[in-house]
């Protein structure tokens, strides 16, 4: 096994004053980010690419993985390697339809989360107590878990009215939605407040109304379940870093032997934290039931495995996996709205000039490779927006792939996975 | 029977009987018999037929099998053999429709093409690995999804054949002499006669090759033993002057190579296909790392492993005609998967204590008169 040593994140002089520092380069990505879209709206006329509609949509497609994605920082913060988290959303979306069918979509919720939490105790039985390889183990999930999937609807859903092997028959009845008063105009005691962002939305203006469009998607007509996920996240925000049990948690990934020495049961730590995770990833399996209103075979769709890469992509924290999923819910929420043919352009014309501002901060920043990657792929989004007028869907459907894998080649060296994950830990090892 | 067999085979039968169990409670839960059940399964897998369509099955697995293992013999996970595979394969039909050659030369120039392009798309992870130090895992599933839009993409508006107006997506047949003929012919020269209808699929001996070939590269050649070397102890590889980051390129482009071969069984071997289209299977590489993990990545162990595999499927086929589900076939082989990986890690574990148990003994064993001195200390 390999040693992981620390590496200071070194301080980025500030003589600079244009460069922003490392702490605020998140928001400084998204700030970069709305005005590229904005950009490309206006460029391309195309008023859909930064609608509250389009950023609704997004967040519901992007809450699910979203989940998934905090479902990997829970197993990995306390030391698991979890390459099951398809597997776990699997069980969680069998489950959610099984009980959204028989007691509704409250219910979905809890049977999804109790189908991860089932998965996840299967896993860790295999990881934890076992010590078997974590991916081996996590992919034998993802094998088995379909499998079970597949056997439980056959048994539930075939000769119910509407229900077939790979179907349920519908959830009984429909979660509310919310909208936030005085912001986006919901509904106080029957009394309607005004609609702050949707007012700056219809102005036109640029940046300003993109950004206002961006609030307003994210706090009005929430279905309720993407609420609870974004309570979820605030909740997990707290847990693991304000809490002795957060603390605990992280010490059984980074330093188990140090974590033991002060009276911690470290395999008991990597069993809650892939309960946590399984439930996480269920209830992500939930979200997607709820979504469609009924279970489907084959909804997880790879959203586990998107999970995972926005969490690495986040640096194993949950802010950073919520704005990674975020973005992708973005360019997978877009290809829903209508006519996508003309958002792919607007698309690469914003991913174009977007890149290009990275270059700039990247060269301000004397990391050289990192630039000619984003400028090399900002010329290839700039020549296909030049060339293609007929976007092709399923070149829509590849970009937040492109997106994580660029992202991840510029970024990778940067991103600090706990320090002893997949490494079993037995009592009295070092 | 050999000691190092029996060891061998102690896991898996352990895991067979786990697997059983849990299915046999699946099958009650239901409300049906496991008897039942399993003395279908037998009855449709013993026949002739069904021994070839085993085969002919496994043969494709067994190939992915190895693709894999070939990467985790040095500790890489290459989750993206579908990738590649179907990348290639739908590439490698395209420039098999748009050229014609004599037989031999047209079957060997599509493998070809097959197998750079996936060793090419799988040279992509190898670089950012190796240059960029991004995870093989994430770069090769977020390499599938991407090769899986391109196939959609290039099938949809540059390959799709033209003969029926385009309204189905997929290319054209591959002509006559891009097949591979059924090896039917070569089994009746010893004089046993299949059935009407029963054809062993020509891509076989390809395997084999391929097996053999794995067997000698691993154990009889020097980048077999540095391959070996890098995967059990890096830091002692690199101490023998074995270059780490050439390695990992060089696997992962050997892994994806290998893996492009997948589609050739279908493309070029079986009368079902000779095309490409929405039909073409195309997730044989994640059964490819079921295999290699129950095979151990040992090349007689993903034999044996693409074969459970394939009888599972041919055995549950038919039950759905006794009312019994036939989705006990994935959760047989689920869960024969996961108490195979427990159970080769529990023997791994007791024969690893067992040899330090052995080793402490001998130190501590010399009879040497004396005062002994330090003999506490290995503890």
């Amino acid at each position: 096994m390999s040693v992981t040593t620390f590496q200071p994140v070194e301080p980025v002089e500030s003589s600079r004053w244009w460069v922003p520092s490392p702490r605020y380069l998140p928001l400084f990505y998204v700030l970069v980010g709305i005005a590229a879209m904005s950009i490309a709206r206006i460029g391309s006329d195309n008023s859909d690419l930064t609608s509250s509609g389009t950023f609704g949509v997004a967040i519901r497609t992007a809450a699910p993985i979203a989940l998934a994605g905090l479902s990997g920082i829970f197993a990995e913060r306390s030391g698991t390697i979890n390459i099951g988290i398809e597997g776990m959303m699997v069980m969680g979306t069998i489950f959610a339809g099984w009980w959204g069918w028989e007691f509704g979509p409250w219910m979905a919720v809890v049977g999804g989360i109790l189908g991860g939490v089932l998965a996840g105790l299967v896993m860790s039985v295999a990881t934890t107590t076992f010590g078997v390889n974590h991916i081996v183990a996590g992919f034998a999930i993802n094998i088995l878990a379909p499998g079970v999937a597949r056997f439980m609807s056959n048994e539930l859903f075939t000769n119910q009215p509407g229900g077939s092997v790979s179907n349920s028959p519908g959830n009984r009845g429909d979660m509310g939605r919310f909208t936030m008063p005085f912001l986006s105009g919901g509904d106080l005691f029957g009394w309607k407040s005004p609609d702050v962002f949707g007012w700056f939305e219809r102005q036109g203006w640029f940046f300003v109304s993109d950004l206002g469009a961006l609030l307003k998607g994210l706090t009005a007509n929430l279905s309720l379940d993407v609420v609870l996920t974004a309570v979820v996240f605030v909740l997990a925000g707290y847990v693991i870093w304000r809490t002795p049990f957060g603390l605990r948690l992280r010490a059984a990934g980074e330093r188990p032997a140090a974590a033991d020495s002060l009276g911690v049961s470290v395999n008991k730590m990597r069993y809650a934290g892939m309960a946590i995770s399984g439930g996480l990833a269920g209830m992500g399996g939930a979200v997607l039931v709820l979504f469609a209103n009924r279970y489907q075979q084959d909804q997880v769709a790879g959203r586990g495995y998107l999970g995972l890469a926005t969490m690495i992509f986040g640096n194993w924290r949950p802010l950073g996996t919520a704005g990674a999923a975020g973005l992708f819910g973005y360019a997978q929420g877009i290809t829903l709205r209508t006519n996508p043919e003309l958002v792919v352009r607007a698309l690469l014309l914003g991913a174009a000039v977007g890149l290009a501002l990275v270059v700039a901060l990247l060269i301000a920043r004397r990391r050289g490779t990192a630039a000619a990657i984003a400028a090399v792929v900002a010329v290839v989004a700039y020549w296909a927006f030049y060339v293609t007028e007929e976007p092709n869907n399923q070149l829509v459907f590849v970009t937040p792939y492109v997106v994580t894998l660029v992202a991840v080649s510029i970024g990778a060296q940067r991103l600090r996975p706990p320090a002893e994950e997949g490494i079993p830990w037995h009592k009295g090892s070092l | 029977m050999l000691p190092g067999l029996r060891k061998a085979l102690l896991a898996p039968l352990v895991a067979a009987v786990a697997a059983l169990i849990v299915s046999s409670i699946a099958l009650l839960i239901s409300g049906n018999s496991p008897q039942e059940a399993f003395v279908e399964m037998w009855k449709t897998i013993d026949s002739t037929e069904s021994v070839v369509l085993i085969i002919n099955r496994a043969v494709p697995y067994y190939i992915a099998g190895v693709a894999v293992a070939i990467g985790f013999k040095m500790n890489l996970f290459n989750i993206g053999a579908n990738g590649q595979y179907v990348l290639a394969a739908l590439i490698a039909a395209w420039v098999g429709t748009k050229t014609d050659l004599p037989a031999p030369l047209h079957v060997t120039l599509i493998m070809f093409v097959s197998v750079v392009v996936a060793g090419a798309w799988a040279a992509i992870a190898g670089v950012l690995k190796v240059t960029r130090n991004v995870n093989e895992v994430v770069a090769t599933i977020m390499l599938n999804f991407i090769a899986t839009g391109i196939v959609s993409f290039l099938l949809a508006e540059h390959f799709r054949e033209t003969e029926t107006g385009g309204l189905v997506a997929q290319t054209e047949v591959l002509p006559e002499s891009a097949r591979i003929p059924s090896l039917n012919r070569l089994v009746e020269l010893t004089g046993f006669h299949f059935a009407p209808g029963v054809r062993l699929l020509g891509f076989l001996p390809f395997a084999i090759a391929l097996g053999i070939g794995y067997h000698l590269l691993l154990n009889r050649s020097r980048f077999g033993y540095e391959l070996r070397l890098s995967g059990m102890n890096p830091d002692a590889a690199r101490a023998a002057g074995v270059n780490p980051k050439a390695m990992i390129f060089k696997t992962i482009v050997l892994s994806g190579a290998v893996a492009g071969l997948i589609g050739m069984h279908y493309l070029l071997a079986d009368p079902q296909f000779y095309k490409f289209g929405d039909q073409f299977p195309k997730t044989v590489g994640f059964t490819g790392i079921s295999i290699a993990l129950l095979g151990r990545n040992h090349p007689a162990g993903i034999i044996a492993a693409s074969l459970v595999w394939a009888t599972i499927e041919r055995g549950t086929q038919r039950l759905s005609t006794l009312g019994i589900p036939q989705e006990i076939g994935p959760i047989l082989q689920g869960s024969f998967l996961l108490a195979a990986v427990i159970a080769f890690e529990v023997v791994k574990r007791r024969s690893d204590a067992a040899a330090a148990t052995a080793a402490a003994r001998a130190v501590h064993a010399p009879p040497a008169p004396g005062p002994v001195l330090g003999s506490g200390a290995t503890a």
